[in-house]
C-alpha cells in the first residue's frame, strides 16, 4: 500500500470514527444552521424559527416542529421541510421520511374546505362507508384528493374517538354527529 | 406545597361551592353537538332567573352515556342526580326553570338504569363530576393525596410492591403485570430513566383513554408521578394522538396548573423528588401504539418498531430504561396507593383484577363508556347495560380488541370478561373497544375492513406484515367479489398463520386475528361466497 | 471475553458473549438465510428470513438480533421455517416487478439466489404489478424502485458507514420508497458524496452502477468489510 493511500485512509478512519461514536448521531449537515433567513421574507418562517428556538432546536422535537409548520402553512412544501432540516441540523431525507410516515402531515395543498369522514369501526358499522361513497360520487374525487376548483378536500380518518355519536364527520374542524349520506352532501353542497 | 396547603385548597374550594350544581358534559362527543353553547345558555339562564346565589354551572368531562348526549346533570335538587338527555342549547332556560319546580317535557334519564347501576368506577370516578380544567376541583376530591402519601410515607420499593399486590395488568391490551414492569425498570441500572404514558389510542371504535384524558387529566399525571417515584425517574412523556385536540389542550392546562402549585417540577411536597412531564403529540400512525415504535416517535423519528429484546425496561427511550404504561393503567394508580393493593385485588377475578373501561359502540341501543369489574359476563354488558341491538334486530357478534382482536359470536355471550377467557375465544381484551354487530352485518366484510386497516397502518419495515396484509386483503376482496375458490381460502389461512408467526411487531402478529376469529365462528359466510375450483394448478409461474 | 456454549441444529458450538445467533452459526459453518443483514451495519431484524426456533421460547426469533445464551438450543432449518421463508420470498416476488431475465443483477442477486436455494420455484399470489419509476439522474448510479425489497441496507450504509444521510425510507407500508434527500432526483442531491456504498449494499438490482451491463454487475462488498476493519482494528494507524 502506498504512502499516499495510507494517509488518506487515516483521514477517512478518523473522520468515520468521529461520526460513528454514537449509533444514531446524525451526520454533518451540508449547510450551517445559524442565522439562516428564508429569502422570501415570509413572516411565517420567522414564527416557525421562534417556535424551534423555544424547543431549543432539539432534534427529537421534529414532529412538534412539523405540526407547527403545517399549522402555519397549511401543508408541508419542500421549502418548509428544508428550512426545518437546516435549523434542526437534520438531513433532509430524515425530515422527509418523518413527514411522509404520519397520516397527519400533508405535502400537498388542501382545498378551501375539508371534509373528514371517520372510518373507525363504530362509524363503519353504522354506515360511514356509505357516506364516503356518496361524497365520492357527488364531488367526483376519492379520499385524499381535492376538487379541481380547489374548493373541497375529501379525507378519511382512522377513528376520531367520537364513537358514541357514530357516524361522525368533521367539517372544517367541527365534528358533526350521526351523519347520513344526505347530511354530508347537503353540508358539502353549501360550500360549492 | 405541603399537605396542609393541599388540604387548605380543598377546604376553600368546597366552601365556595353552591347548593345546586349543573354539570354540562363538555367532552368531545357532546362538544360536537354544541355543548359549549348549552353551557353558555345555562349560565345566562341562571343569571336571568336570578339563581346565581345558589346555582353554579360546571364544565365537566365525559359522563359516559354518549349516545344520549349532549348531557346535563344536576346535583343538589333531588337525592340522586337528575340527568337531562339529548339537550339542545335552546333547552337551557327550561332546565334552569325546572330547578324552581317548573315542569319540563325534556328527556330525563333514569339514574338506576343498568347502564349506570352495573358500573364500578375507579378510573372514571371523577369523570363527569369535576371540572377537568380546574386543579382545585381535583384536589377537592382528594387529588394528589396519593402522591403525597407515596413520597412521604413509602419507599419506592413499597410503591412497586403495592402495585404488584394489586394484580393490575396493562390496560393497553396485552395484560402484562404492571408491578412486574415497574420492578424491572426500578432495578435497571441507569442514572436517567423515563416514564412514557401511551395515549396513542389507535384502535378504531375505542375512546376510553380520550375520555379519561379529557375528563380527569390530573389523575393520569398523578399516576405518572407516582410511577416515576417508584422507578427513579424524573422525566415523563405523555404521548397523545393529534386527533384528540381537546385532550391535548386540557393536559396542557393541567400540567401548567400542577407546576404552578409545585405538584410537578422540582422538590415536590418538599421532598428531593423532581418530576416533569412533556406532551408529545402523535401524528396519526396506529403502529405507534406498539411500545418500541412509540419510543421512536417520541424521539422525533419514523415510528417503526424494532425487535425486542432489548425491552424498553432495559434500553428504551434515548437508550435509557423506560417505563411505558397505558393511560388507563396510570389512572388506576392513585386508587391503589390510597386504598391499598389488597383492596384493588378484591375486585375482579383470580387472574384479572380491578375494573376495565369499555367503549360500547356499534349496533347497540345504549352507546357510551362504561367501567365494569373484571369477570362480568359479556351478556350483562351487551344486553342489560347496552340494551341489545336496536330496531328489533339480534346481536350477532361482539368485536373486542380492535384490529388485533376478534369477533365473539352471540352464543358465547355468557363468557366472563377477563384476559384469559377472551383469549380462549380467539379474541383479546384489547384496550377496551367493544363494537356490537347485529344480524345484518356481513362478517367477511368486517374481516376485510380490519385487514385493510392493518395494511394501511403497516409501517412497511418487515415483509410478512407489509406484503402479507396486502395479499390477504386481495384474497378477501376476491372472496367478497365471489371470484375465489376453496384454494384461495386455503391460501388465506396459510398466510394468516405465516403473518401471525413471522411478523416483527404486535401489529403484524395480530393482524390475522379478525380473519381467524370470523373463520372460526362464521366460516359458512366465507364458504357461501366461494366458487368451485377450476381446472389447472391455479398458480402463476415465476418469471 | 467469556464464551457461551449453545446447540445449533444439534451441533454444539461456542460463541463470544454478546454475539448474535447468526454470527455464532455463521462462524460454525451453519448458513441461515438473510436479506436485510449486512456485515458492517447494525441489524434491524426486518426481513424475517433468519427466524429460528429456540427451545423454550414459543415465538420465532430473528437470528440477527438475538444474542447467544448459555445452553440455548437453536433450530435453523425446520420444515416450518423453510415454508415460512419460501412464503416470504413469494410475497417479495409478487410485491414489485422482479423480472430476473432483464435485471442488472441477474446471476448475482441475493433474492434470486435465495429463491433457488430454498426451492421457491413459483409464486402462488397475484402479482401486484405496481408502477415504480427508475431514477437515472445520477452521474454514476441508478435506482430501479421496481427491484427494491426495502431491506434498508443502502439507507444504513449511507447513514452509518458513509455518514451522509442522503438516503432514507419515505412513506409507509407498501407505499414505502427509498428516497434521496427531499425525494428529489438523485442527480440533484446535495448531500450525496457519490461514495457508492449504497450500490455495494444492495442485495438486488435496485441500485446499480451505470454502464454495468447485465451480467457484469459485481458487488464489491469486500470494500465495506475492509473499511469497517480499518476503523475497528485501527490496522493502518501503526
Amino acid at each position: 500500500m502506498s504512502l499516499a493511500n495510507t494517509s488518506l485512509l487515516q483521514l477517512l478512519t478518523s473522520y468515520m470514527s468521529a461520526i460513528l461514536n454514537t449509533a444514531e448521531k446524525p451526520p454533518v449537515t451540508p449547510k450551517p444552521a445559524v442565522g439562516i433567513k428564508h429569502p422570501s421574507g415570509d413572516k411565517r418562517f420567522k414564527i416557525l424559527e421562534v417556535h424551534m428556538k423555544k424547543l431549543q432546536f432539539k432534534q427529537d422535537a421534529l414532529i412538534e416542529v412539523l405540526h407547527k409548520a403545517q399549522e402555519l402553512f397549511g401543508y408541508l412544501e419542500d421549502d418548509v421541510l428544508l428550512f426545518v432540516s437546516h435549523h434542526l441540523k437534520l438531513p433532509p431525507s430524515r425530515v422527509y421520511g418523518v413527514a411522509t410516515f404520519y397520516h397527519f402531515f400533508t405535502l400537498k395543498p388542501q382545498g378551501e374546505h375539508t371534509c373528514v369522514v371517520c372510518m373507525g369501526t363504530a362509524c363503519y358499522v353504522k354506515g360511514a362507508d356509505k357516506v364516503v361513497a356518496a361524497l365520492e360520487k357527488f364531488a367526483k374525487i376519492k379520499p385524499g384528493e381535492t376538487t379541481a376548483d380547489n374548493k373541497l378536500s375529501l379525507l378519511t380518518a382512522r377513528c376520531i374517538g367520537a364513537c358514541g355519536i357514530a357516524p361522525a364527520v368533521t367539517y372544517d374542524g367541527q365534528v358533526a354527529a350521526k351523519q347520513s349520506p344526505d347530511d354530508a352532501i347537503a353540508k358539502v353542497k353549501s360550500w360549492m | 406545597m405541603q399537605i396542609e396547603d393541599l388540604n387548605a385548597i380543598a377546604e376553600k374550594h368546597i366552601a365556595s361551592r353552591k347548593k345546586i350544581i349543573v354539570r354540562t358534559c363538555m367532552s368531545a362527543g357532546c362538544m360536537s353537538s354544541r355543548a359549549d353553547a348549552i353551557k353558555a345558555n345555562l349560565e345566562k339562564a341562571v343569571i336571568e332567573q336570578q339563581l346565581d346565589a345558589d346555582v353554579e354551572v360546571r364544565r365537566v368531562g365525559c359522563m359516559g352515556f354518549c349516545g344520549q348526549g349532549p348531557l346535563v346533570g344536576i346535583d343538589g335538587v333531588k337525592e340522586k342526580e337528575i340527568l337531562f338527555e339529548h339537550i339542545k342549547p335552546e333547552d337551557a332556560e327550561a332546565i334552569i326553570a325546572s330547578l324552581k319546580g317548573m315542569q319540563t317535557n325534556l328527556e330525563i334519564g333514569d339514574p338506576d338504569h343498568p347502564f349506570f347501576a352495573k358500573q364500578t368506577k375507579i378510573v372514571r370516578a371523577n369523570g363527569g363530576i369535576i371540572d377537568p380544567e380546574k386543579i382545585e376541583d381535583y384536589i377537592a376530591v382528594g387529588g394528589y393525596e396519593a402522591l403525597h402519601n407515596a413520597l412521604t410515607e413509602m419507599q419506592p420499593a413499597q410503591v412497586v410492591d403495592e402495585v404488584t399486590k394489586s394484580g393490575l395488568r396493562g390496560r393497553g391490551g396485552a395484560g402484562f403485570p404492571t408491578g412486574l414492569k415497574w420492578g424491572t425498570v426500578a432495578k435497571s441500572p441507569g442514572a436517567k430513566k423515563y416514564i412514557i404514558c401511551n395515549g396513542d389510542e389507535g384502535d378504531p371504535g375505542a375512546f376510553m383513554d380520550r375520555s379519561v384524558l379529557e375528563s380527569d387529566p390530573h389523575l393520569v399525571l398523578e399516576g405518572m408521578a407516582i410511577a416515576a417515584y417508584a422507578v427513579g425517574s424524573d422525566q415523563g412523556f405523555l404521548y397523545v394522538r393529534a386527533e384528540y385536540p381537546l385532550a391535548i389542550s386540557r393536559l396542557q392546562i393541567a400540567i401548567k396548573q400542577a407546576k404552578a402549585l409545585g405538584l410537578l417540577g422540582s422538590g415536590i411536597f418538599e421532598t428531593p423528588f423532581n418530576f416533569n412531564v412533556d406532551i408529545r403529540i402523535g401524528a396519526g400512525a396506529f403502529v405507534c401504539g406498539e411500545e418500541t415504535a412509540l419510543m421512536m416517535s417520541v424521539e422525533g423519528k419514523r415510528g417503526t418498531p424494532r425487535p425486542r429484546p432489548p425491552f424498553p425496561a432495559e434500553s428504551g427511550l434515548f437508550g435509557c430504561p423506560t417505563l411505558i404504561n397505558n393511560v388507563e393503567s396510570f389512572a388506576n394508580i392513585t386508587a391503589i396507593i390510597k386504598k391499598g393493593g389488597d383492596w384493588y385485588a378484591g375486585i375482579g377475578t383470580e387472574k384479572s383484577k380491578g375494573t376495565k373501561v369499555f367503549a360500547l359502540t356499534g349496533k347497540i341501543k345504549n352507546t357510551g363508556l362504561i367501567e365494569v369489574p373484571m369477570g362480568i359476563p359479556l351478556r350483562q354488558i351487551v344486553m342489560e347495560m347496552g340494551g341489545g341491538a336496536p330496531d328489533g334486530r339480534q346481536v350477532k357478534s361482539v368485536q373486542t380488541g380492535g384490529p388485533s382482536g376478534g369477533c365473539i359470536p352471540a352464543e358465547f355471550l355468557d363468557t366472563p370478561v377477563d384476559y384469559e377467557s377472551l383469549m380462549k375465544l380467539g379474541s383479546i381484551m384489547g384496550s377496551g373497544g367493544m363494537v356490537v354487530m347485529d344480524d345484518t352485518t356481513n362478517m367477511v366484510e368486517i374481516a376485510k375492513f380490519y385487514m385493510e386497516f392493518c395494511k394501511d397502518e403497516s409501517c412497511g419495515k418487515c415483509i410478512p406484515c407489509r406484503a402479507g396484509t396486502t395479499q390477504m386483503e386481495n384474497l378477501l376482496n376476491k372472496i367478497i367479489a365471489r371470484q375465489a375458490t376453496r384454494r384461495d381460502l386455503a391460501k388465506l389461512e396459510e398466510l394468516c398463520d405465516m403473518v401471525k408467526n413471522t411478523s416483527l411487531c404486535g401489529l403484524g402478529q395480530t393482524a390475522p386475528n379478525p380473519v381467524l376469529s370470523t373463520l372460526k365462528y362464521f366460516r359458512n359466510e366465507y364458504e357461501e361466497l366461494l366458487q368451485p375450483d377450476t381446472f389447472g394448478p391455479g398458480v402463476t409461474a415465476m418469471k | 471475553m467469556s464464551a457461551r456454549t449453545l446447540t445449533v441444529d444439534g451441533k454444539q458450538i461456542s460463541a463470544e458473549k454478546g454475539a448474535s445467533v447468526l454470527q455464532a452459526a455463521t462462524e460454525a459453518g451453519i448458513k441461515i438465510p438473510t436479506l436485510c443483514h449486512l456485515e458492517g451495519v447494525y441489524d434491524v431484524g426486518a426481513c424475517r428470513l433468519c427466524l429460528v426456533e429456540v427451545k423454550g421460547v414459543n415465538k420465532l426469533l430473528p437470528a440477527c438480533t438475538t444474542r447467544v445464551a448459555e445452553g440455548m438450543e437453536v433450530s435453523t432449518n425446520s420444515e416450518r421455517l423453510n415454508k415460512y421463508r419460501r412464503m416470504t420470498l413469494e410475497l417479495l416476488f409478487a410485491e414489485r416487478n422482479h423480472v430476473c431475465a432483464v435485471c442488472v443483477a441477474n446471476g448475482h442477486c441475493e433474492l434470486q439466489t435465495l429463491a433457488y436455494s430454498l426451492g421457491m420455484d413459483h409464486v402462488r399470489y397475484d402479482y401486484i404489478f405496481p408502477k415504480w419509476d427508475v431514477d437515472n439522474t445520477h452521474r454514476l448510479f441508478g435506482m430501479d424502485h421496481n427491484r427494491c425489497i426495502l431491506c434498508t441496507r443502502c439507507v444504513r450504509s449511507c447513514w452509518h458507514i458513509e455518514g451522509a444521510g442522503t438516503k432514507n425510507v419515505a412513506g409507509r407500508g407498501t407505499k414505502s420508497k427509498i428516497i434521496t434527500d427531499l425525494n428529489q432526483p438523485w442527480g440533484d442531491s446535495e448531500s450525496c458524496t457519490e461514495c457508492g456504498k449504497c450500490v455495494m449494499s444492495c442485495p438486488t438490482g435496485a441500485l446499480f452502477k451505470k454502464g454495468s451491463a447485465v451480467g457484469e454487475s459485481v458487488r464489491d462488498r469486500d470494500k465495506l468489510e475492509f473499511i469497517v476493519n480499518a476503523r475497528e482494528k485501527k490496522q493502518w494507524n501503526a
